[in-house]
């Protein structure tokens, strides 16, 4: 069973790194941040595996914490991006 | 009964990581950017929880178990509140001339 696991583990991180390939070709900025999700979530379930297949009960906490952050980091972004636009908003409907 | 559970385990890690594989392959593939964001955002979870579900049968306690279980619930909420506001950025983005 553990070599199972071990194999799976194996496969998110192959996964996990043909998904940054959409960072360097993602055209805007929310498919680069798209990129950054699924790394957090396939870092999850790669830390959970690993938590069983090693024994060590304290990578489960540490997924936790990468869930917590991966929804950070988008809340950020979208913070950042809306921001922008209003920014942009009022310089737009003047303009016309 | 071990058997048993050694056999749910195997499928459901092997579905999980085959949901993970169509996430990314969805990601990588589908034309723009909110076909993509939805790839991403239900393969994935769906595949964390059948991940989780493999893993339950080897959690060594039940405050282990209820453990995993809370990280797939936050990343559900997450991933659907998140979805939601990259998609909302997306569509801005897009109709920026």
């Amino acid at each position: 069973m553990t070599e199972f696991l071990t194999a799976a583990l194996g496969f998110i991180l192959a996964i996990l790194a043909v998904g940054l390939v959409r960072i360097l070709r993602g055209p805007g900025d929310a498919d680069r941040m798209m990129a950054a999700q699924l790394i957090g979530t396939s870092g999850i379930a790669a830390l959970l595996l690993l938590g069983t297949v090693s024994g060590v009960p304290a990578a489960v906490d540490v997924a936790l914490t990468l869930a917590l952050l991966a929804a950070f980091t988008s809340i950020a972004f979208v913070k950042k991006g809306t921001a922008r636009f209003e920014t942009d908003a009022p310089g737009s409907t003047e303009a016309e | 009964m071990s058997f048993v559970l050694d056999i749910v385990t195997i499928i459901a890690v092997s579905a999980g990581a085959f949901f993970f594989l169509a996430g990314t392959v969805g990601l990588l593939r589908f034309p723009d950017t909110l076909t993509r964001l939805h790839a991403l955002t239900k393969a994935d979870n769906l595949g964390l929880g059948l991940m989780v579900l493999g893993l339950l049968p080897h959690a060594g306690s039940l405050r282990d178990g209820i453990k995993l279980i809370c990280v797939w619930l936050i990343v559900l909420l997450a991933g659907a509140t998140v979805s939601q506001l990259i998609g909302y950025v997306a569509r801005r983005e897009g109709s920026r001339p």
